[in-house]
């Protein structure tokens, strides 16, 4: 009896010649269905400005799979009780959710930085946003290519 | 052995502080992280399955928490930086899906 | 990012190399990773496999079986007594009369000395004791046995090896030995010896064995895999384990 194996993305052997491979957008759900990247963006900053700069995302340009992407999220910050970093949440411009994480300092910290392992579906952009003690909000946005995804099941 | 699932954690960093100084700690939960998209070899939805909150504190007084969302990899990994001013006790503490529950704590000593 | 190279046309015309055609200079698995993930797998503290490590380190001193023996009580401190050990599978076990893998020596022992029941091939306990015992062999030369017991075992794999195999009708050695270092789609195809098994593998997110590795593989050229207790197996990781003689053990290694 022939059991029928269903073509995983290793089954690239069929493609047509000449094909890029790299780039595929595979999500459970229609993008649209939920909120775009700038919309959380908005929702996050409360209609207050948000300037780019100050914290920085840290993530490789490329990815070569995108089950356990390293990322590290860090602001230069005295970490004081007046002059310091209240949160740094990331967002995500393609996943099926935009959220992957968000840390908040408290006083035992000693450094506003941290690190996290995250899933990428598809190349796309991620935005790290801080919230300062003062009030103020900045941001740094990142494109990140992914060339294997990590949201299918193989 | 039983078959029950054991909680398990990597805990690193909490040895060889020093007063005043901050330090790296770094984590990392065996869970699954089961977003709820992916489907078993015979069509079937894996049913979602997230640790969604973590957090650090000493003797009580936050170090750091994490909203986790289902972005974050599998048996997550998380790096965060401590400041000791004297001994006291660390605790690691997470929460999911289905009532997921964990605690562990650590005493410090830093130098 | 470079060009893919699609090697459909070339792969359908090739003939399987002659025996012995490995890929000079052998190269690790790990050399074909990004640095990000070669970090991960170096890092102690980062590797996800050390979850389970840890997990068997506890295991080696719980009592087990009707016997309550803990796999320490005959085998001691494993850093000391299980140092080299798993770089020797898979080998001839006179008791049984047949080859093993590191995971059915540890079931044997199991029955044998705790009058334990065997842990299932993907069982996270078993992967846990194997994992941790391959950390013992970790940075020393992988040593298969000189033991004429095993060639009809490792020829068996050999040929299984440059064997056609699935609806795509590639052999293991078309991909591994002739085109390593190739592309295909958007992964390199690596040279594919088993020096760090069990693996934390991305894909599963978790770790797995090497059977478990070899029935993807198989799934790939849209093969039936063998049976999970076919001696097909053991028959290629013996050639596998020959065919990465002397390259260092990796275990617990993290692979794409």
């Amino acid at each position: 009896m022939t059991r029928t194996v269903l073509p995983g993305r290793r089954q690239l052997l069929g493609a047509a010649g000449g094909l890029v491979l790299g780039l595929q957008l595979r999500t459970a759900r229609a993008v649209s269905a939920t909120a775009t990247l700038a919309e959380v963006e908005r929702q996050w900053a409360g209609g207050q400005p948000v300037r780019e700069g100050r914290v920085q995302l840290e993530v490789a340009p490329l990815v070569e799979n995108g089950n356990a992407v390293p990322i590290r999220v860090r602001l230069d910050s005295p970490m004081t009780a007046d002059d310091r970093v209240q949160e740094i949440v990331v967002f995500n411009e393609r996943n099926p959710q935009r959220d992957v994480v968000r840390f908040s300092f408290g006083p035992a910290c000693g450094r506003a930085q941290a690190d996290a392992r995250i899933r990428l579906a598809t190349s796309q952009q991620l935005v790290a946003l801080a919230r300062l003690a003062d009030g103020s909000l900045w941001s740094h946005h990142v494109d990140v290519i992914v060339t294997l995804a990590a949201c299918v099941e193989s | 052995m039983a078959d029950e699932p054991r909680v398990r954690t990597l805990i690193h960093g909490t040895n060889a502080l020093q007063r005043g100084v901050p330090a790296q700690i770094r984590i990392t939960l065996g869970h699954p992280m089961e977003n709820g998209l992916r489907h078993d070899g015979y069509g079937n939805v894996v049913p979602r399955n997230l640790a969604t909150r973590f957090e650090c504190r000493l003797d009580g007084v936050l170090v750091v928490a994490a909203d986790l969302y289902p972005a974050m990899a599998a048996n997550p990994f998380l790096a965060f930086w401590l400041r000791a001013d004297g001994p006291g006790t660390l605790s690691f503490e997470w929460w999911g899906d289905n009532g997921f529950h964990h605690r562990e704590t650590r005493d410090i000593a830093p130098a | 990012m470079t060009a893919e190279r699609v090697v459909v046309a070339v792969l359908a015309s090739l003939v399987v190399a002659a025996a012995g055609a490995q890929p000079q200079p052998r190269r690790s698995g790990l050399d074909f990773m990004s640095p990000a993930l070669q970090a991960l797998q170096r890092d102690d503290a980062q590797n996800p496999a050390m979850l389970w490590v840890q997990d068997g380190a506890l295991l080696w001193r719980t009592p087990a079986g009707a016997t309550g023996q803990r796999c320490a009580d005959c085998h001691g401190d494993a850093a000391v007594t299980m140092r080299g050990v798993a770089a020797r599978y898979p080998a001839w076990d006179a008791a049984a009369g047949q080859a093993l893998n590191l995971a059915g020596r540890i079931n044997r022992c199991r029955q044998r000395h705790q009058q334990a029941p065997p842990l299932a091939a993907e069982h996270a306990d078993l992967l846990a004791l194997s994992s941790y015992l391959g950390l013992q062999s970790r940075g020393q030369p992988l040593a298969p046995p000189a033991d004429d017991r095993l060639a009809p075992l490792r020829a068996q794999g050999q040929a299984l090896w440059q064997q056609r195999l699935g609806q795509l009708n590639l052999a293991c050695a078309q991909c591994h030995d002739q085109h390593a270092g190739q592309r295909l789609g958007g992964a390199v195809i690596p040279q594919a010896h088993a020096t760090g098994y069990p693996i934390y593998r991305l894909e599963w997110q978790g770790l797995g064995s090497l059977q478990r590795r070899l029935r993807s593989c198989m799934t790939g050229v849209r093969a039936e895999p063998f049976a999970p207790d076919a001696p097909e197996w053991l028959a290629l990781e013996a050639w596998l384990a020959q065919r990465a003689a002397g390259m260092p053990v990796e275990t617990p290694a993290v692979r794409p």
